[in-house]
This record gives structure tokens, sequence and C-alpha cells, in this order.
């Protein structure tokens, strides 16, 4: 029988962290995202399944409690919320120029500064562009249900394994505070410490006469050696742009206008294609899924067949400028961006997309007597 | 069928956990169901709300400004949410400190005297079951023995021995709901 | 020629009275000629070979003049960002509780930057080891005061001397970290004369058995010179040390088991 639960995105993502396996969680707390430490320590998560749970004295303790952890090739990870993630942007620096892989969640208030508590989508950049010193990039998950907090966890850390990088999941506090239905899998068991060695021979596990002592350091001094190695990080995200590109299309088919939204943004945007379309208008969705890699080929496809986007985030612009990259310059892009905590309804957004593109290109039809405007 | 509802009250009286409490039986209906709540220092005694949505198909926004039923438990909520509830949609509140009440005629309007209700029974505690059971008479959406289990799944397992009085206050809320133009 | 020897006759196993342990590596040790770190990090590898902890060490480097002591030391380590080097080692310990984990820390890395993080690794009494070098200067950066600057010392960001009245107090952070319950051990050792040299070997020695008793943190500085940083000889640094630092930072057991 299906293990089905109505649970709060955080909780979901905390019970999905511990079903995947994971061996230990470090973190801080900070509203919105409180309730995966809360809920991992209600659980008794180490009795469940042995994984270490601490709460560390600061979020800069935290991730260089999950560095130490990821360089042992345990599955480890924090979770904290804006301000918090600002901290941690040392260790997460650290985390790339040495390719651990571990699991960060992000459940995004409005800033700059202590800013609020409310839901937001303003740390794209900071998420996306790389937060921290030096060229590196993250794996940015979008989830935008209860049920993809949950599944997230798990996917998140194949894909930080599978590529040794660090995965972020981008959520926000509407997705970590608000309860769905969310279908549970079996547990993953934990790995061994043989199991490490054997999978991934990089860690520190101890140095044993049959191999050569192992080091996880970022540090090269000689610039010829540093510039190989940047070479190599950047040739592998190349190859993660190539490969793990995820995104939703809905009702984009015959699509004439097109909002492109991640997370909470994405669920009143769906809402309001059905609004627009129960009037008539063909309006799709694309959701990205992934924000590292984004999903700009299909983004490029899509303007060769809409008439105008509207980006809409709970920011003052931040994915807008990808997805103009994107699209670059085939068709209109606008956006729209509610700051300060304020999350859009879904007809606001549909108005606004219509007085950008439609009712415009209503008046055009007429001027330019009922040729439609491309 | 899709049921978009608000409900709007003080911190305290039980606002978020009836939202919880009807989401959760109506997945143990077999429903798409969501929950949204108002979050952070209005959960300590200032005003708190929740969205809950039960549905026969998957959800697209779990927020929204417009809703099928509003549940209203003080002045400020009513101030709020009055008119956030679609045209031809319903609206319920305990009149008990309200000083102005709903003026709209596009909408359903009725009362449920919850708080006296819950007073003469004994239990503050049951509040906001009252208020359930009156959404319930006028909406029956969730069957009896899907609440049950939805307040099983719900209330702690050391809080189980309370299910009988919070299914009494249901029944109770729905008996006491009645239309408004009879308040007056 | 039988009045001459060659150097390959000398080097006999019969006639080897000393030789480095075999857990430093043969990579020329990038410390200044006089400095108390190459003192040092033999004494850790020794205790670890001697111990048969090879295999089951791991070991954090941190920012400063170690830096780069993965280099030196034949042993699986992790290079810390400034001052995290206890997280870091709490990380390792917690999901690694059967390993030796060790941290090597300057002052600037260790009383200044990492305060925090040394103060709650030592306050949870994490099972590692923490060894805690103060030579009262930052050393790889090129002399700048560091938290353990004595008053009026001369520094290249105190060129006047350390005025306690704008630059604040040395930190005795060994004594403050000696006063938490999570502390099991905690010595202060230098390594500027073969008799001081043989007790912080002796504390070393306690300091990584303890751990694998699970007791708690145990906590070894060890008070060392900078001859560079100070600009003086070698001798002159020691005896600096001896005339200057002892008094403000004396040696010994500061907090021994029960």
């Amino acid at each position: 029988m299906k293990d089905i639960r109505l649970m709060k995105g955080n909780e979901a993502f905390a019970e999905g962290v511990i079903r995947a396996g994971c061996d230990g969680y470090f973190g801080y707390p900070i509203t919105p995202q409180s309730e995966v430490l809360e809920y991992l320590a209600a659980q008794r998560a180490d009795e469940r399944t042995g994984m270490v749970v601490l709460q560390a004295e600061s979020e800069i303790a935290s991730i260089h409690m999950v560095y130490g952890g990821a360089a042992c090739g345990k599955k480890v990870l924090t979770s904290s919320s804006s301000p918090g993630i600002s901290l941690m942007q040392e260790g997460i620096s650290f985390l790339a120029g040495t390719e651990l892989p571990c699991l960060l969640l992000n459940v995004v208030r409005g800033g700059p500064g202590l800013g609020t508590i409310q839901p937001s989508q303003s740390d794209y950049f900071q998420a996306v562009k790389g937060g921290g010193h030096g060229d590196y990039k993250m794996i940015v998950l979008a989830p935008a249900s209860v049920q993809e907090m949950y599944d997230f966890a798990k996917l998140g850390f194949d894909l930080a394994f599978k590529h040794r990088i660090q995965v972020m999941i981008l959520s926000d506090g509407a997705i970590g505070q608000m309860m769905e239905k969310v279908e549970l899998d079996d547990q993953v068991p934990r790995m061994t410490n043989e199991e490490i060695i054997q999978k991934y021979p990089w860690t520190t596990t101890g140095k044993t006469p049959d191999r050569e002592r192992n080091i996880i350091t970022s540090l090269d001094l000689n610039p010829v050696r540093q510039e190989i190695i940047n070479r190599k990080l950047q040739e592998k995200f190349k190859k993660i742009q190539e490969t793990e590109v995820r995104f939703e299309r809905i009702q984009c088919d015959d699509a004439e206008y097109l909002f492109v939204a991640y997370g909470s943004s994405a669920r009143i945007c769906q809402k309001a294609v059905m609004l627009g379309r129960a009037r008539g208008l063909k309006i799709g969705l694309l959701r990205p899924i992934t924000l590292f890699p984004f999903p700009s080929d299909e983004l490029a496809k899509l303007s060769k067949q809409v008439h105008g986007i509207l980006c809409v985030e709970m920011s003052a612009g931040q994915m807008v400028e990808d997805v103009r990259l994107s699209v670059n310059g085939a068709v209109p892009v606008e956006h729209y961006g509610r700051l300060g905590g304020i999350i859009p309804a879904p007809d606001e957004v549909l108005h606004v997309l219509e007085e950008n593109f439609i009712n415009e290109t209503m008046i055009s039809e007429s001027a330019a007597g009922g040729e439609r405007k491309s | 069928m899709t049921e978009e509802i608000i409900i709007a009250g003080f911190g305290g009286q039980g606002v978020l956990s009836m939202g919880k409490i009807l989401a959760y039986s109506g997945m143990m209906q077999d429903k798409e169901v969501s929950w949204f709540p108002s979050y952070g220092p209005e959960m300590r005694g200032g005003t708190a709300n929740v969205t809950v949505i039960i549905s026969d198909e998957r959800i697209s926004s779990p927020i929204l400004n417009q809703f099928d039923t509003a549940i209203i438990l003080n002045q400020q909520s009513m101030d709020k949410f009055e008119n956030s509830v679609k045209k031809g949609g319903l609206l319920i509140y305990d009149p008990n400190g309200i000083t102005r009440h709903p003026v709209r005629t596009d909408i359903d309007i009725y009362t449920v005297d919850a708080a006296d209700e819950s007073a003469r029974m004994g239990s503050a505690k049951v509040f906001n079951m009252i208020v359930l059971g009156a959404f319930l008479k006028l909406k029956p959406l969730i069957g009896p023995e899907y609440m049950h289990k939805g307040l099983e799944k719900s209330l702690p397992a050391r809080h189980h021995y309370t299910i009988p009085e919070n299914e009494k206050a249901i029944e109770r809320g729905k008996e006491i709901i009645q239309p408004k133009f009879l308040l007056n | 020629m039988p009045d001459t020897i060659t150097r390959e006759e000398i080097c006999q196993p019969e006639n080897m009275i000393y030789c480095r342990t075999p857990l430093l590596t043969d990579a020329p040790l990038s410390y200044c000629p006089g400095c108390g770190h190459g003192t040092a990090h033999r004494l850790i590898m020794e205790v670890i070979e001697e111990m048969n902890l090879q295999a089951d060490t791991i070991g954090v480097a941190p920012v400063g003049c170690s830096v780069l002591a993965y280099d030196f030391l034949d042993i699986d380590m992790q290079q810390a960002a400034h001052g995290r080097a206890p997280a870091v080692a709490t990380g390792i310990k917690r999901l690694m509780p059967d390993k030796f984990v060790f941290t090597y820390q300057g002052d600037g890395d260790l009383a200044a930057i990492g305060t925090g993080e040394t103060i709650h690794a030592c306050n949870r009494g994490e099972n590692i080891t923490i060894f805690f070098v103060n030579n009262g200067i930052y050393g790889m950066t090129g002399g700048q005061m560091a938290p353990t600057t004595l008053p009026n010392m001369k520094t290249a960001t105190s060129p006047f001397g350390r005025d306690v009245q704008t630059m604040g107090y040395p930190l005795k952070i060994t004594e403050l970290i000696a006063m938490l319950p999570g502390t099991y051990f905690v010595s202060r050792q230098s390594v500027h004369t073969p008799a001081n040299v043989r007790k912080a070997k002796k504390a070393i020695e306690k300091a990584i058995s303890y751990q694998k008793l699970n007791k708690g943190l145990s906590f070894v500085e060890i008070v060392s010179n900078c001859n560079s940083g100070w600009k003086m000889t070698p001798l002159e640094s020691n005896k600096w040390m001896e005339e200057n630092m002892f008094s403000f930072f004396p040696l010994g057991d500061i907090k021994v088991p029960k």
C-alpha cells in the first residue's frame, strides 16, 4: 500500500532526506525553514537510520561540517534561508573548489538584509550565478510542490554524487510552509564505509598501504595548474548543461503566449493559464525545474512559436535575464515581479500578460487592419 | 469539483488546525488538497489565515486571492476577506466580536455562533470544530467517516481521546448554522 | 682508500641512531629555517606511527603557515577554510567516529577568525584533537598582529607596538577552553629544546590516546617562535620566546583528567 501523507514542504524534504539514505545533517535554525531540523530531531532520524543530526553554532559552522563529512564520501546536507545561505557562501565556494558532493536547501525569504520572513525568489542570482567567490556553478533544483520537496532530496543526492557537485534546492517560504499530499518511497539504505571506499576512492577515509594519501584541497598556488583545475571544472559544468536540463511544459503545444516561472510562481501561473484558457486565450507555461542548467534550448524553440513571454518571479527581475539570453531577441520578453514577501495572485499575473501582449496586439490588429502582430 | 476556501481569524482560535483537519480529511477521501498558511509572528496572537483547496483535479495555485468560501472569525479578517469571496460564493462567520457585519448581496452569508456554543459545551477548544461543522453542513464535500480518519491523522495519538468530543462539535455546528438575515 | 669512508658506508642500518618517521613525506618543508612547525609536524607523525594510526587518521589543515601541511604528512587530509577546521573536524568525526581526527591550527586561525568554531567544538566535547601552534603573529601573510600578539609587541599592523587600549589584549584562548566541560585534556608545550620536545611528545601521546577512549576534546598548544615575523635569528627568537612569551603563556598541563 502506498504511504501517502499530508506534510509541510519543509517536513517532506526532511523525510525525503532520511529516506534517501542520508548520513548527516548540520544546520542552524532560521525562519521559514526551521521545521527541517525540528522534524529530523522529532523523528529520531538517528534511531531510524543512524544518520547524524547536529545543530551547529552558526550557518558558517554548518556548511564546514558538511564539507568535512562530504570529503569522507558521506551523504550530507544543510538547510537554511536567505541570510543564512549568505553566511554559507565561503563554505560553498570551498565545496565547489574541492568538488565535494552535498545537498543544500534554501527556503528563500525576502531581502536584502534581514528583510522579511515571507516568501521570495530574490536569491536566484546568488544560487545560479555563484554566490561565493570564484568561477563555479551548482546544480539548482526548483521545487514547485511539496511532493517535489520530498522527491528532490533523493534526486539532489543522486545528481551531487553523479557529478561531484553541490546541489541546491531553491525553494521559498510558500513551498516550505504549505501542506500537500506526498507519496513516500521505501527507505534507501545508508552506504557502509566499505561501499564508500569502493565507489568513491577519492575520499578521506584513512590512508591504507594500497593507495596514496587522499587530499581534499582547493589550493594550488601554481597558476598553470590552477588554470587546468578551473578548465576541468568548466568542462563539468558544460556537460551538466548538456545532460541535466529539466523542465515542465504546461499547455505549451498550441500556446501563443507564454509564462516562464519556477517554484511557487509557477503554481500561480499555472492557475493563470487555466483562467486565461477559460477565456479563450492560448497561454502556456514553461516551468524550469533546473535553474542551472537552465532550459535555454527549450525556450529558444518556444520563442519561434509564441508572440510574447512574461517571466513571473517574486523578485525585481533575475531569471528574466536568462530568459532573454535564451530567446536572444526573437520575441518580446517582459518581467513581472512582486517584492518584499508579497505573492502575486493568478488573476494579477494574467492581467499583466494581457496588458503587455494581448491588448496591445488587439490594438495593433485594428490599426493594421486585422493583421496579426508577430 | 474544486473548492477554494479561506479560513481567517485570530491566532489561537484554531484556524490553522481546522484547515489541517479539513485538508487531511479531504485527502483521506482521495481528493487533491493543499493547505497554505500565513506564517511567522502572525501565528503568535495576531491574525492567522489559511487557504485550503479540495479538488478532484491536480491543484494549480495553492495561493489565491478569490475564494469559493470564506470562514471569518474576527473583524480584521472580515475587513480583509469579505470582498475576496467569488460572486455567488459563501461567507460563514461567527458574529461574536464582529462590529461591522458583511454587506454583500451577491454571495450567501451564514452565521455560526460558535464561541457561545463552545462555551455552552464546556470547552473552548471545540470552537473551531463547530465552525467546521457549519461549513460542512453547507458544503458536504467530505463524509463523516473521512472526517473521522482526518481527525485521527491530524491529531497526535495522545489527543485521540478528544475525537468523539470533536465529532460532537462538528455535528453541533451543522445544527446551529443559520442564514445571516435571521440575525437581523 | 682505506682512510676515507663513503656516505653509503655510513648509512647502514647498524649505524642508524635516528631517522625521520616514514609518515613524513619527502617534500622539503616550506617553513623558515628555525621555525617550530617542522618539529611539531614530526612529533605528531611519530606518535601516529608509533600508535599505528596511519590508516585511521584524518587530519585537517588550516589557513596560515601550515596551509600546505598535507604536502608533508603522509595521511589523508582535508584543507579547511580559515578558522573552520574545528567545524570540518566535527563533520568528519561525527560521521567517522572510529577514525582519529585532528586539526592543526595557528593562532590567527584558531583564536581570531575561528574563535566561534573553536569554542563550540570544545564545548560540545567533540572527540577530536586540536593542535594549536601559537607564535603570536601572522607568519604566512607577512607578520601582522595576531590575537595572541603580546602587549607592546611590534608587528606589521602594530608597527609601534600592540597598544592594548586600542588593539585589545592578547587572548588566552587555551585557558578559556580549559574551563569548558567538553574539554578533557588541555596542555601548553614548546618544542625549542630537546627537553621541551620530549614533554611535548608526551602531551601529544596523551591527547591522541584520550581521543581513542572517547573522552572528549583534547587540546595541545605549542608556543612557538617565528623568527622571520619577529625579525630575529632563530636563536634570538627562542631566547625572546623564553623571556617574553612563557611569562604570558606559561608551559605545562592546564587541564588534566581527574
